[in-house]
């Protein structure tokens, strides 16, 4: 099981802040993969991969890193802190 | 160092001075205040998102990073969350150094650091609907000259 969160217009598209779920994706893209053929609201979401950021376990990371031993993965746009 | 993720105001007057009096060896504090634009009257609020845990991580990594590199004495980070009105203060950065040019450069580095790796994003709510702030790149870029 793998916690994933949802962040600013990613959250408002998907409907969703957070949600667990069963995945035998090997690496971020394979996650992305599997819940973009879910429904067409995570298709959307995920429809431009260059506009999104994601996290594993707090740590910035790239869509081909390997979710092996991973908790929790966040998905959002680049950050507009400061 | 101190680091404080919130959703309440703060008082840049309150915060300056306790950091200044609190400082031993320091010769320079700069701070730095970034405010909620207006944008010419047309801004009613503006709501900020942020990642719990990841925040505080990032922010925490930065200033270490910060303390390695320049002779600081003192650094403190204040980001808000939630909605804001125009003109009030979304954050603040304070760095203490010897002398003036760590204290600078600290505090530049932090901000540009703030801006694109810290886990926030920005909402503008103005009166015909509400619009999710983009990333620029020169924000992006500014992170090439550390």
């Amino acid at each position: 099981m793998i916690d994933i969160l949802y962040f600013a217009w990613v959250r408002e598209r998907i409907g969703l802040p957070r949600e667990r779920v069963e995945t035998q994706a090997a690496t971020v893209s394979d996650l992305v993969a599997e819940l973009s053929a879910r429904e067409e609201r995570y298709a959307l979401a995920f429809a431009d991969l260059a506009s999104l950021r994601v996290a594993l376990d707090q740590e910035l990371a790239s869509f081909d890193a390997p979710l092996a031993g991973v908790r929790e993965v966040a998905f959002f746009p680049p950050m507009t802190g400061g | 160092m101190r680091l404080s993720v919130q959703s309440d105001a703060f008082s840049l007057g309150a915060e300056s001075e306790a950091f200044a009096a609190a400082v031993p060896g320091a010769g320079a504090v700069v701070t730095f205040t970034g405010l909620v634009r207006d944008n010419g009257g047309a801004l009613a609020a503006m709501e900020i998102e942020h990642y719990p845990g990841m925040t505080e991580r990032a922010i925490g990594a930065m200033m270490d990073q910060a303390r390695a590199r320049w002779a600081l004495v003192d650094a403190l980070v204040i980001h808000r969350h939630g909605r804001l009105k125009a003109g009030e203060a979304i954050m603040m950065v304070a760095t203490a150094a010897p002398h003036r040019a760590d204290a600078f450069a600290a505090a530049e580095f932090l901000m540009d650091y703030l801006k694109s790796r810290a886990p926030f994003w920005k909402k503008e709510i103005g009166a015909d609907g509400a619009e999710w702030v983009a990333a620029k790149d020169e924000d992006e870029a500014a992170l090439t000259r550390w």
